[in-house]
């Protein structure tokens, strides 16, 4: 169902079943895929839930002509790196696709680098060709801040900026953006662009992850690219999610990703080096060594730069 | 003289909301829309001018509506076709193409006959929009 209104508004009479609503538009497989599929992220999952209730309900209003405007749908999700924004960006587009709220339902991710030009003239090119692959879907900006420099009166991101607040106005039922990037610099930017914050409905905070949720998310990691931990692996694994969370460039799940892929390089390694033949339950073994291995636990001193280890 | 050309020509001329549907319909199939103009109705004039690229990553007719209006609103006066071209291995081509606008005023074509030897007869087809220079042959 679509926004616009051809057919005159049917004034309900009878009482309305908003499960049966509920379970028509299949957002309930969504919302429940996203309580599954995705660790933590308590407060996220519910302002998610809340905010489809909303939307569901606004559908039903304008199925029998209570609401008459497109509802403003644009978002903010604020919150460390490796937090999970971008999931729960895609998950946010197949729900409003499931509401009919956008068209298509594709999520377009871009970074300031794909609005803003080099040159002047090249910003609004730019920036519309992105709008047109994103119409009719969600169009996630990470990093938003980045679009606004204010040190620098003759940078091309402002004429990204009015492009976008005047798309995020008056096409509202076209497309719906999200705003993302760590909490304090997107408050800063908001405070410098009020255009920006007038126009968004939802802010959403990304918590960081606890770390029983961390030891969780790299059981799942794993799983899902057919490797498991050893026992003793997974004490090891609880060891060092404390340990990389005192260093720095800590980045939630992403850190968490990358540790993994390391994990795997030394597994890798490690079979190579072994004599005789190898049992093929070993393929799938992460042993503690392939994570001891890391300069999380050779190194005492936590504050060298190294971005991770 | 209503120059006819690719699917539809047949029928009355789309509505917007006709070829919205198709556009949705090209893009649902994922091939990508593209939009040429020209002002010289030859049915052998193959060289039409493109309005910028052929549009890929597309996923709604809304955005190529926009793209449309925009060509529409600079070449008031000219022939437009839509086509949607197919990437897939073995189609390669053009799956579809129709014109979606067209100048209010079609003057149409005039047929001369040239004899030749032994009663031979050549015939040209010329059409009379094609005496003004390109850019002034309708309306404007």
């Amino acid at each position: 169902m679509m926004l616009d209104h051809a057919e005159p508004a049917m004034r309900p009479t009878e009482p309305i079943d908003l499960k049966a609503e509920f379970a028509g538009a299949g957002i309930s497989e969504v919302l429940d895929g996203l309580e599954r599929d995705l660790v933590g992220l308590k407060p996220v999952k519910a302002r998610i839930r809340e905010i489809a209730a909303l939307l569901l309900v606004e559908r039903v209003r304008q199925k029998y002509g209570y609401a008459t405007e497109a509802p403003t749908l644009h978002m903010s999700f604020t919150g460390n790196p490796g937090t999970g924004k971008t999931t729960v960006a895609l998950r946010m587009a197949s729900i409003l696709k499931a509401l009919g709220f956008v068209r298509q339902g594709q999520l377009i991710s871009v970074t300031r680098d794909d609005l803003v030009g080099q040159y002047i003239g090249h910003t609004a090119p730019k920036t519309k060709e992105i709008l047109k692959k994103a119409i009719g879907g969600v169009l996630f900006i990470d990093e938003a801040y980045y679009l606004y420099r204010p040190d620098n009166e003759r940078d091309y991101g402002q004429e990204a900026i009015e492009i976008l607040l005047q798309v995020m106005e008056n096409q509202r039922e076209d497309l719906v953006v999200i705003l993302a990037g760590y909490a304090d610099r997107m408050d800063k930017f908001f405070a410098l662009n009020p255009g920006f914050r007038s126009r968004i409905a939802h802010h959403i905070d990304f918590p960081d992850y606890e770390n029983a949720e961390l030891l969780s998310i790299s059981d799942t990691m794993l799983q899902r690219q057919n490797y498991r931990f050893s026992p003793d692996a997974r004490v090891v694994m609880d060891r060092y999610i404390a340990r990389r969370r005192e260093r720095p460039y800590f980045s939630n799940a992403r850190s968490i990703r990358n540790a993994l892929d390391r994990a795997r390089l030394r597994q890798a390694n490690r079979l190579i080096a072994h004599d005789g033949l190898i049992d093929p339950a070993m393929l799938t073994m992460i042993e503690p060594e392939d994570l001891l291995g890391s300069r999380v636990f050779l190194e005492t001193d936590t504050s060298s730069g190294e971005i991770d280890a | 003289m209503r120059v006819t050309q690719g699917c539809f020509s047949y029928l009355p001329d789309l509505t917007d909301e006709q070829i919205s549907k198709q556009i949705q319909y090209c893009l649902d199939n994922g091939w990508a829309v593209n939009l040429e103009y020209t002002d010289d109705p030859h049915p052998r004039n193959t060289y039409w001018e493109m309005w910028g690229l052929p549009m890929f990553d597309i996923r709604d007719a809304k955005a190529i509506m926009g793209e449309l209006n925009d060509c529409r609103r600079i070449h008031t006066d000219c022939y437009i076709r839509l086509s949607a071209f197919d990437a897939t291995n073995t189609w390669e081509s053009l799956r579809i193409s129709f014109i979606v606008q067209r100048p209010a005023d079609e003057a149409g074509f005039m047929l001369t006959r040239q004899e030749i030897g032994g009663r031979m007869m050549r015939y040209e087809t010329r059409a009379y929009g094609l005496q003004k220079p390109e850019g002034s042959r309708y309306g404007g």
